[in-house]
């Protein structure tokens, strides 16, 4: 009875909504429903290494956000779930829960269950400490886009900084194109062939404290990760048919991690290192620089702010990293017109190579409730040995208008 | 004249002259103790929740609004606490940023950006730019601290028929977008009618007017209208402030870093 299903999956859907009031009609703040709706361009001018990659892709995302909350706030839930289908890569079609879970507020502490997202960092250019949440490299180039992560959340608030406590249930394993998308290794990752080091699998128990506090002009974190490694280790082998295939293998691993901004005038200073242990290595890892900025350039309204980091990573050439000696030169503008127009520019050079990987990000308000969004990315003279070498006639110009609601 | 009368003027000079002159305050002294009045008939209202619509128009007439909430809280011995959430437009929906003023110094600042749930330190010196794309700088929308400016009375002034003191305010801090302010306080409850804003150069660059004054908890008053002209291009922006609460109870975990994470 395969209707079944359908109907089941609607009533859940149907009694969940009205469990989150939205037809109860309670007060304004109380209860809301929002979020965006959006349809993106890919274009990619270079003729694809694979001759089953194409050159443009077209498709539609969706991320509706559902929140509830009581007893002032004290008490809230969230439901936030995220689609994204379009043509060609049947990856790319991919459903996810963002978010999913209920927040409990005491005194001086908090508790959040479910499924969400924490954010760890300070850097720009990369998301070096960033490690609760997987990334969702289906949905960009930059790794801000991360996969709802299952998790047991307590922190504490007190005089002597923010204490959290993870306990992450589940791991999810990275998403990648499949076949026929671009920005992939060559040949494609078979993500159903994944491999861990722990029996668990999936299953394992991660774990991970921090610690954060305001000192003065300065906010410092300390955390500690034990648990599944997000980042995967990419084994070549050969399938049945005798074709080279790449496997995602997962380590465990042990991560400890320093977060550090310091504010000095017209400057920021931002620090991310963290040292990791795992099966095949233990090694240290950096970003680092300073964001300085300019108000009311050339007597407009606009800043401009100058952003320089520098990575490092000790397993230099070895590193599954492409960052391991490289340079990061920014700008970043902001309009402060009607429309909130915003520009990213940047390049990021390797220290070791001719190497460079430059982008450009720019986004403007259309009407009231529309974004426009404008990405351009370029990979220039990466050698063989780069890990980012797979992707370099992934040249991308990608257009993207959100409806907001 | 007698004699005995001629040795006393050096006397009359040296101590009589001055000491009559002391009886009549510099503008200096007169300024900072006007200001410092009504920076007391400001104070112990302890906490404040306030809806904001902001609407903004360019030399051309278009219009746009955004919606904001803010939070302030009162310290002892410090500047206030601030929190201000973003309600619309939608696609900033979320966004919020954390102010702790300090009366002397650079104050301590936080962005929070939803979409990536990401709190971000931010820099304070630069509290000249513009708030949201509106004709307000960051250091108008910052709360107010007796110590960041130095003072001059300049005259007492009938300001659209009301009695006015007219006050001069030069910013302490050499990173502040203006020279001075000409600020109108009037006469029966000190409250600020009228800012003349000047830029660096010394032109007159906007004029903030206050409207709508409503007093609550019998003590406090609030304009619920304040509209700021841009003479320099043309634009405008005004703002609705809602119905004040004071005194709902919050504290400091309400102004944490981490409460901006579950803001709403």
């Amino acid at each position: 009875m395969p209707s079944l299903p359908l109907s089941l999956s609607l009533s859940l859907s149907l009694s969940l909504v009205l469990w989150l009031g939205l037809v109860s009609g309670a007060q304004a703040r109380e209860v809301e429903l929002s979020g965006q709706i959006d349809i993106e361009m890919q274009h990619f001018p270079e003729t694809p290494a694979d001759p089953e990659q194409h050159k443009t892709y077209l498709s539609l995302g969706a991320e509706p956000e559902w929140y509830k909350q009581w007893d002032g706030g004290d008490n809230a839930v969230v439901f936030r779930p995220f689609l994204r289908t379009g043509n060609h890569d049947s990856h790319r079609d991919h459903v996810d829960i963002r978010e999913l879970n209920w927040l409990h507020v005491g005194d001086g502490w908090q508790v959040r269950s479910g499924i969400s997202r924490v954010f760890w960092g300070v850097a720009e250019s990369q998301h070096l400490v960033d490690i609760i949440n997987q990334t969702d490299t289906l949905e960009g180039a930059d790794d801000e886009d991360r996969l709802g992560q299952p998790m047991v959340n307590l922190t504490l608030i007190r005089d002597w900084g923010d204490l959290s406590l993870f306990w992450l249930p589940y791991f999810r394993e990275r998403t990648f194109a499949g076949d026929e998308g671009r920005l992939r290794p060559q040949p494609a990752i078979e993500t159903d062939r994944a491999r861990y080091e722990s029996g668990a699998e999936q299953a394992h128990q991660d774990f991970a404290i921090r610690w954060s506090h305001v000192i003065g002009p300065m906010d410092l974190a300390l955390s500690h990760f034990s648990g599944t490694s997000r980042d995967p280790i990419l084994l070549a082998e050969t399938d049945r048919s005798g074709n080279l295939v790449l496997i995602p293998f997962y380590e465990q691993i042990e991560q400890s991690a320093l977060e550090l901004t310091a504010v000095q005038g017209d400057l920021l200073w931002k620090l991310e290192a963290l040292y990791r242990d795992g099966r095949s290595d233990d090694y240290w890892a950096a970003v680092g620089g300073f964001e300085y900025t300019l108000v009311g350039v050339m007597d407009t309204a606009a800043d401009l702010g100058l952003l320089l980091e520098y990575h490092y990573d000790e397993r230099g050439e070895e590193a599954t990293s492409p960052f391991q000696d490289d340079l990061f030169l920014g700008l970043r503008m902001g309009l402060n017109d009607i429309q909130t127009t915003e520009i990213l520019a940047g390049v990021i050079l390797d220290n070791e190579s001719d190497a460079m990987l430059g982008f450009v990000e720019a986004s403007s308000r259309l009407d009231e409730d529309f974004r426009l969004s404008l990405e351009w990315r370029t990979f220039k003279d990466l050698e063989t040995e780069d890990p980012l070498f797979s992707v370099r006639r992934d040249d991308l110009l990608l257009l993207n208008l959100a409806y907001f609601f | 004249m007698p004699q005995v009368f001629k040795r006393l003027i050096p006397l009359l000079v040296v101590f009589i002259i001055p000491s009559l002159h002391a009886q009549a305050p510099s503008p200096e002294e007169r300024g900072l103790e006007i200001v410092t009045e009504a920076d007391r008939r400001d104070q112990g209202w302890q906490d404040s929740r306030v809806d904001l619509r902001m609407v903004l128009k360019n030399a051309h007439g278009d219009v746009s609004e955004r919606e904001l909430r803010s939070l302030s809280l009162e310290v002892d011995g410090d500047g206030d606490k601030s929190l201000t959430i973003f309600d619309e437009p939608p696609d900033v929906k979320g966004t919020a940023f954390l102010s702790f003023s300090h009366p002397v110094g650079a104050d301590d600042q936080w962005i929070y950006l939803p979409a990536l749930k990401r709190v971000k330190r931010i820099s304070s010196r630069n509290k000249s730019g513009p708030f949201m794309g509106s004709e307000f700088a960051y250091e108008d929308m910052s709360s107010f601290e007796l110590e960041k400016y130095t003072y001059r009375y300049l005259e007492d002034e009938t300001l659209d028929g009301t009695e006015t003191f007219k006050i001069e305010s030069t910013p302490v801090d050499e990173h502040s977008g203006y020279s001075r302010l000409i600020t109108w306080y009037d006469q029966q409850e000190y409250r600020p009618q009228r800012i003349d804003y000047y830029d660096r150069k010394n032109s007159l660059l906007k004029t903030l007017t206050f409207d709508d004054y409503q007093r609550y908890l019998e003590k406090y008053w609030r304009a619920q209208t304040m509209s700021m002209v841009n003479h320099q291009t043309g634009k405008s922006t005004v703002l609705h402030w809602g119905t004040y609460q004071f005194q709902t109870g919050l504290d400091d975990q309400d102004f944490n870093r981490n409460t901006l994470k579950r803001i709403r």
